[in-house]
């Protein structure tokens, strides 16, 4: 054979293995990406549409309490997944999580209550244009919602230009009170009384179908270049910034991202049973509840917020049968709850599932994606440490 | 002149107890750089405990308000709070905090939270979540200086968290153990390494914290009568506040910022924009940090690469 006869066989070879490859691998993989994604998210939606009609029929007494509890349970993953963009992946340590959530809940509540209420309370109950209308509207609401939240997450976010570490947490947590004592303060929205007759047209559809797409925004952000600045600012500001990663804009973008998503969830919160509001749900107590779902799982990791959401959402409701084991005349659940928040950080201080991802651990890959040596806590340089002063290791 | 002066007064007597949590709160924060969220229940744990005891020595010696003998009674229930809330410092650190010391610092934040919650929730759980008020240990009259109004509570307030103030301030400044917590503070293994017991001190800190904030409970329940499990939510934040707002880590930062803290809402609460008090110490704090970002008396440093 000569040289070029070689080459031609050889040639052929690997284009022959490679029709070979592209036959192997599955149809969807060859189609154009857009075609793809559309059958993904049909798929994905007509799940959500049968789950959400095979929830409702299930015939247990009680089946509205769980359903509640499944679609606190999609908020409250939303809520978390949002705010570990901000804590978990940009670094920036945010205590006023809940103060997002109100101003979308509000916003979203104000517009459909005074705007887009009327317009389907004109249409007959029942038919199929109340229904669209209703859908689109709260769908508008909720966006809404999500935009002026994000508005907030701007403001927010600038101080964090200047303030590192804990100061920063300090202050995001008092910017969610200043929120919230506005809100107190604004008589049309019910102030103190709180606003009620909110129409409920949120459902487990439209929670979980934000739920999917928050979990999508974060998984595709992280391998983003913009997800890969937000881990370099987190890693090292200065290191970044000689990088030539303008780490101001990148703090401000995760803020802004992770509070268009709080606001959602918090529109959606805001039109579910009992579809009403008061300033008191959204005090930092709450932040905290997030924040601990955000450190349970594990700080960067989204299948651990995730997780974290379900398991503390969960727990107080699943807690409610203790009071009768343990033959108790009070209601013991939130003690039992908060011990147990306090037992799963010590035996997990690194969070459940450190910075990997579900899928890693349950692969064992731990050789492609390292376990971070600083959460075995062999490291003293943790980076809030660096942050605020000498590290206390 | 004289409404100021009045409020100047009332903003003090308020502030002295911020301050009186506050030290705990920046205590902790300099020494472990831990933000012990769980102070502001300690707070409330130190008021429950002088209502039960207040309510034990009533129905044993009888009322004494007014006698000399309510002055003893006064200083056995805050000696007893202050015991019980130390106790519960020195467990609440080697059982939540100690274990996380080699891990990220975040995770003790979240115990902290998780101490928080069960302290809030456990009170709910033992003491019923209902207000309860608060013993007439002293008996309560006016004092009139000159056109402002006062009461001797407001005087008992005055002494007691400045007695307190100087006592902390001599420990810290003037003791053995004093320059130990100094010397954890500024660098922990190097304390370590000069043979100083971190861990002992370490937790001594958090007993002396937590003293204070059951001394300030006892100030609170005594000037406000109205005591409930969650009552140590907004002042434990308003005193965490003004710990920041003076630098925090710094202990006469602390003080000063409870006192700004304090004379500002009862400003604010005078005037027609009380509905904002207490927002007010959040827009003030956000200011003040904007422009000195560690706080008034906390020294900024810059990053090193």
């Amino acid at each position: 054979m000569t040289k070029g006869e070689q080459r031609a066989a050889s040639s052929e070879r690997e284009r022959s293995s490679k029709s070979l490859l592209a036959a192997r691998r599955s149809p969807l993989a060859r189609m154009p990406w857009w075609i793809r994604d559309l059958i993904y998210a049909a798929v994905f939606i007509g799940i959500l549409i049968g789950l959400s009609y095979g929830l409702e029929a299930i015939p247990i007494t009680g089946m509205a309490y769980y359903n509640r509890i499944i679609v606190m349970i999609g908020i409250n993953i939303t809520l978390a997944v949002s705010l570990n963009i901000i804590n978990g992946h940009a670094g920036q340590f945010s205590l006023g999580h809940a103060g997002f959530m109100a101003v979308g809940a509000y916003f979203a509540a104000y517009l459909t209550v005074f705007h887009f209420g009327p317009i389907v309370d004109k249409l007959v109950e029942g038919s199929t244009y109340a229904w669209v209308a209703r859908n689109a509207l709260l769908l508008t609401a909720v966006l809404a919602g999500g935009l002026f939240a994000a508005i907030a997450g701007y403001i927010v976010g600038l101080p964090s230009l200047r303030l590192r570490g804990d100061y920063l947490a300090i202050v995001t947590l008092g910017f969610g009170e200043i929120i919230r004592v506005m809100i107190l303060n604004i008589d049309k929205i019910g102030a103190a009384r709180g606003l009620s007759g909110i129409p409920t047209w949120s459902n487990f559809f439209w929670v979980y179908f934000f739920c999917g797409l928050t979990i999508l925004i974060s998984m595709r952000l992280v391998n983003s270049s913009v997800g890969r600045a937000f881990l370099a600012v987190r890693e090292d500001q200065v290191a970044a910034e000689a990088m030539g990663v303008d780490a101001t804009k990148y703090k401000v973008k995760a803020f802004i991202i992770g509070s268009f998503l709080a606001g959602v969830a918090g529109g959606l919160f805001a039109h579910y049973t009992p579809a009403y509001l008061n300033p008191t749900m959204f005090m930092f107590v709450r932040s905290f509840e997030v924040v601990a779902m955000v450190v349970l799982g594990g700080l960067g990791s989204i299948s651990g917020s995730i997780v974290a959401a379900i398991i503390l959402t969960f727990l107080p409701e699943g807690l409610r049968m203790a009071k009768g084991v343990l033959h108790m005349t009070k209601d013991p659940r939130m003690v039992i709850y908060s011990i147990m928040l306090i037992v799963l950080m010590l035996t997990r201080p690194q969070g459940l599932l450190g910075r990997r991802e579900l899928w890693d651990v349950l692969a064992r890959r731990k050789d492609t994606i390292p376990e971070d040596p600083r959460d075995e806590g062999s490291t003293p340089t943790d980076k809030l440490d660096r942050d605020a002063g000498p590290p206390v290791t | 002149m004289q409404t100021l002066l009045q409020n100047l007064l009332n903003g003090i007597a308020v502030g002295a107890i911020y301050a009186l949590i506050a030290l705990g709160y920046t205590m902790v924060y300099g020494i472990l750089k831990l933000i012990n969220f769980a102070h502001g229940d300690v707070f409330m744990l130190g008021a429950f405990v002088g209502y039960y005891s207040g309510r034990w020595a009533a129905a044993h010696f009888g009322d004494q308000a007014g006698s000399g003998m309510s002055w003893v009674i006064f200083a056995g229930i805050m000696l007893l709070a202050m015991i019980a809330c130390g106790l519960f410092g020195y467990f609440n650190e080697t059982i939540a905090y100690r274990p996380l010391r080699s891990a990220p610092r975040i995770a003790s934040l979240i115990t902290a939270i998780g101490v928080s919650f069960f302290l809030e929730y456990g009170g709910q759980f033992t003491f019923g979540p209902d207000p309860k008020f608060f013993p007439t240990l002293i008996e309560k009259h006016l004092i009139h200086v000159g056109g402002i109004t006062t009461t001797n509570y407001q005087m008992i307030v005055l002494v007691v968290a400045v007695a307190f103030m100087a006592l902390l301030q001599y420990i810290v400044y003037g003791t053995k153990f004093g320059r130990a917590m100094r010397a954890v503070s500024f660098n922990y293994e190097i304390a370590s390494l000069m043979g100083i017991p971190t861990d002992r001190i370490i937790s001594m800190t958090f007993v002396l914290g937590s003293s204070l904030a059951a001394v300030a409970g006892i100030l609170y329940g005594l000037s406000y009568p109205k005591i409930d499990p969650l009552m140590g939510i907004m002042p434990g934040l308003k005193a965490f506040i003004a710990a920041v707002l003076g630098g925090i880590g710094n202990v006469p930062g602390a003080v000063v910022g409870g006192l700004i803290i304090g004379i500002i809402e009862s400003f604010v609460g005078g005037s027609r924009f009380s509905n904002f008090r207490d927002a007010i110490a959040f827009i003030l704090l956000i200011g003040i940090l904007l422009f000195r970002p560690s706080g008034l008396f906390g020294k900024y440093e810059a990053e090193k690469v």
